[in-house]
């Protein structure tokens, strides 16, 4: 058989895809076994089943978000309002539970605002033909302006004892992870399924690669990212259940800060930032090695700066280095 | 026919040029001579190599062997600027430039003449590009902005950006691609310029006429080896097609067998509120129906709003004689057309992704069982589709932007026959697309055709349309102005009624 190819072009996408998933997935699993490694080495109580499953409660939240800011990040929009999404619904939680509402009426109602607030952040992106960073910058300072006006200076403290059994208990006693880890995880499989085997993921990768050609192929490209506005919005209502749960408060400055951790798993998890690749598996691996990254630090007592340092350059390295690999074999 | 010039001073020259590739051998042993005063033509298949000479030429492929000679010394090119330096400028199929910006900063980008100080010289400037733009016979102004410039005047300006780097080689990469007719004769006589005074043109194009029409020697390429050259007035055009293809091509286009069938599709009085109005036609199965024009006369924004991607303002379309709404891609789909658009690397392929996934596309479906992708699935019915094509690819998980453009194009038209479609329109399906390709194209579409598709062709092509319509449309500032039926269209009718030309239709 003969094979034509033309020279190959200097194209980040030159590579079959699932290489260089395979390659990144792979560098990611090596990433957590070192970092596994040196942890315990630096302390004796950081290679505990107890102490590292304590630990996933931390990021479980953020995590679950970032599955779905993934999918969105793949499909080339980003969401930058989703604390400010926890910031309203943990304010209503608390709202309805000074009203004497119970845990069940609090959950539809975070879940419901949240995907209200996605489904708005949808609506504005598609409707208007708006670039999605935009609209969430505005919607970012929207929702925690709207929240901040409500609460004042003050705390909702008063929740319901399921609520917190929520936030803080293990899903069984012959299972000892967080409830909110354990959500992460399944929801982690759902996500995979969806994105790595259904056409519904296909489109989300023909979409991020090439948005014209998608509409072109009969790809309902708008109503797709409406969907996924709206789920990144109903995730982010969920992860505001788990946490207002968890520390039983809300505070004005409750998840401050949280979006940029939030696309920092995604993409340490090999999301590219210009859409089209990245898979979910990577996305957990980046989880799991941010988080005990910073639970095996604060073990040795590092500071919380300068763990926030390591991780920014942990995201600029993990950006830069596939890039400069790739300048350097595609040289001349 | 220009004279016999061996003794013209030569300008260029390369010897024993090799580049490879991981896995590919891009050029083995090439060699090319430019001639001061001459148009050389550089032709080949697409993913001959020719795309690669041309950045050999300009830098920014660094050759593993061989010697390139500029004016008699030998040079070895850091890049782009340095070929500029050396007197080697490219002009490029797709020109890329600062949309933004004004045409003299354009033409000065990366050149700028500074005054005292460092400072720009922008009275310089403007003065320049002013005697540059008329020395190319352009109607516009230096201050432009180069976004209300159409892609015949762009052109001009990265012809008066080469002029102005004092280019003595220009190389122009397909500039007549997205050119009319009468745009072409305009670039025709600008090249006549440059010859006249004194420099060395490389002429890369698939159009023949045009070759015949304006170069005084070629030299051919075929898998990356150098497999001829000569001067223009010594060969046929059946010649090079030889050399090109290492085959001899016979019958151009392929006849229609059989009559068509019922009628399938009935447009009626489509509109648009700027880009075209009254569009009205008809269409039989197994029938193919030509849109010719100039660009710009608003084909390809009907075929577009036929196929649900722009709205229309008015008008209706049947299809097997009933009434449909096509508001989206989707619905087009699901009604049984497909769309084979113009622009196949933004609109037609996702480059990224691996052939497969581009063929099952559009319509994922039959691959799926409990909502579960199937890749056997995906991956059987690409082949056979793909294979039906000739496709020629390493396999079906290559991406499919590591195609050349003649089987970038076969993967979007497999993607559209996995669809099964009823109607398939194909806009340009054969542009800049290499002539082995483009015969296994007009061959898929006569044969789709024979077996009851109806097909809607535009093509700004006059020997693709006249010899594979069965009816011609034309179209002119966004309406039809005239239909010919099978065997009426000559290209001097279709010419004249395109742009209304009575001289040419004289």
């Amino acid at each position: 058989m003969s094979v034509i190819v033309d020279a190959p072009k200097a194209s980040p996408k030159a590579k079959p895809v699932w290489a260089r998933f395979m390659r990144w997935e792979t560098l990611l699993a090596l990433l957590c076994v070192v970092m596994m490694v040196g942890n315990s080495l630096l302390s004796p109580y950081f290679l505990d089943f107890g102490n590292l499953s304590d630990a996933t409660a931390n990021f479980s939240e953020q995590a679950i978000i970032a599955l779905a800011m993934a999918l969105l990040i793949i499909a080339r929009d980003i969401d930058l309002s989703v604390a400010s999404v926890i910031a309203v619904c943990s304010l209503a939680m608390g709202l309805l539970a000074a009203q004497g509402f119970g845990t069940p009426v609090l959950m539809v109602a975070a879940l419901a605002l949240g995907l209200a607030c996605g489904m708005f952040n949808g609506w504005l992106v598609t409707k208007f033909a708006l670039p999605s960073i935009v609209v969430t910058i505005g919607t970012m300072s929207l929702f925690r302006g709207l929240a901040d006006i409500v609460l004042g200076d003050k705390a909702l403290t008063h929740y319901p004892p399921l609520l917190q059994a929520i936030g803080q208990n293990y899903v069984a006693s012959w299972l000892p992870i967080p409830v909110s880890f354990a959500v992460f995880l399944i929801l982690a499989l759902v996500f995979a399924f969806v994105l790595h085997a259904t056409p519904f993921g296909r489109r989300l990768y023909a979409m991020g690669n090439n948005p014209v050609a998608a509409r072109f192929s009969g790809i309902p490209v708008n109503r797709i990212r409406f969907i996924l506005f709206a789920l990144t919005g109903l995730m982010s209502g969920l992860a505001a259940i788990l946490l207002t749960g968890r520390i039983g408060s809300t505070r004005p400055n409750i998840a401050t800060g949280w979006e940029l951790s939030v696309i920092t798993m995604a993409i340490l998890g090999g999301v590219s930032i210009s859409g089209g690749s990245g898979t979910i598996g990577g996305v957990v691996l980046a989880v799991l090695l941010l988080g005990f990254t910073q639970f095996g630090l604060s073990l040795v007592n590092v500071p919380e700066i300068v763990i926030n340092i390591l991780q920014g350059v942990m995201l600029i390295v993990a950006i830069g280095v596939p890039l400069l690999l790739q300048r350097l074999r595609g040289r001349r | 026919m220009a004279a016999h010039k061996d003794n013209a001073e030569i300008l260029l020259s390369l010897d024993g040029v090799s580049k490879g590739f991981p896995g590919v051998r891009a050029l083995e042993a090439v060699r090319l001579t430019l001639r001061a005063g001459e148009v050389t033509a550089l032709i080949g298949e697409n993913g001959a190599g020719k795309s690669t000479l041309v950045k050999i030429l300009t830098g920014l492929y660094r050759p593993d062997a061989g010697r390139l000679t500029v004016a008699g010394s030998d040079v070895k090119l850091e890049g782009v600027r340095d070929a500029a330096r050396h007197g080697i400028v490219a002009i490029h199929q797709e020109t890329v430039m600062f949309d933004d910006l004004t045409v003299a900063e354009n033409i000065f980008m990366g050149h700028m003449p500074k005054g005292r100080g460092g400072f720009v010289d922008w009275p310089q400037i403007n003065q320049r590009a002013a005697r540059l733009l008329a020395e190319v016979d352009a109607d516009f102004s230096a201050h432009a902005r180069v976004s209300t410039l159409s892609v015949a005047q762009k052109h001009l300006v990265e012809i008066a950006r080469a002029l102005s780097q004092e280019a003595r080689i220009i190389i122009m990469d397909e500039p007549t691609a997205a050119l009319s007719g009468h745009e072409i004769t305009d670039l025709f006589k600008i090249i006549a310029r440059l010859k006249a005074q004194g420099r060395a043109i490389l002429f890369i194009s698939h159009k023949f006429d045009e070759i015949f029409a304006i170069a005084d020697s070629w030299a051919c390429l075929r898998d990356g080896v150098h497999v001829g050259e000569g001067r223009m007035g010594a060969v046929t055009q059946a010649d090079l097609v030889r050399l090109m293809v290492g085959r001899p091509v016979g019958q151009m286009f392929p006849q229609r067998r059989s009559p068509y069938g019922p009628l399938v599709l009935e447009a009626e009085g489509l509109s648009h509120p700027t880009e075209f109005a009254d569009i009205s036609f008809s269409l039989h199965r197994g029938e193919i129906l030509g849109f010719y024009g100039l660009v710009g006369a608003g084909r390809s924004e009907v075929m577009q709003a036929l196929f649900g991607l722009t709205p229309i303002s008015a008008g209706s379309i049947r299809i097997d004689g009933k009434p449909v709404t096509i508001d989206s891609a989707g619905v087009a789909i699901s009604v049984g057309l497909g769309f084979v658009p113009e622009d196949r690397q933004h609109e037609g392929a996702i480059l990224a992704l691996p052939i497969y996934q581009n063929v099952t596309l559009a319509k994922l479906q039959p691959h799926t069982k409990h909502g579960v992708l199937s890749r056997s699935s995906e991956l059987a019915a690409s082949r056979a589709i793909t294979g039906g094509l000739d496709l020629r690819a390493a396999g079906q998980d290559q991406a499919a932007g590591q195609l050349s453009g003649g089987n970038q194009q076969k993967v979007v038209i497999a993607k559209w026959l996995a669809t099964n479609p009823k109607i398939l329109i194909l806009d340009e399906p054969t542009k800049g697309i290499d002539i082995g390709a483009k015969a296994a194209v007009h061959e898929f579409i006569r044969t789709q055709a024979e077996e009851g598709m109806a097909v809607i062709m535009v093509s700004s092509e006059i020997p693709e349309i006249i010899g594979m319509a069965d009816r011609v449309m034309v179209m002119r500032a966004g309406r039809i102005v005239a239909e010919f039926a099978a065997g009426t269209a000559t290209p001097e009718k279709l010419v004249a009624v395109a742009s209304q030309d009575i001289e040419v239709a004289a």
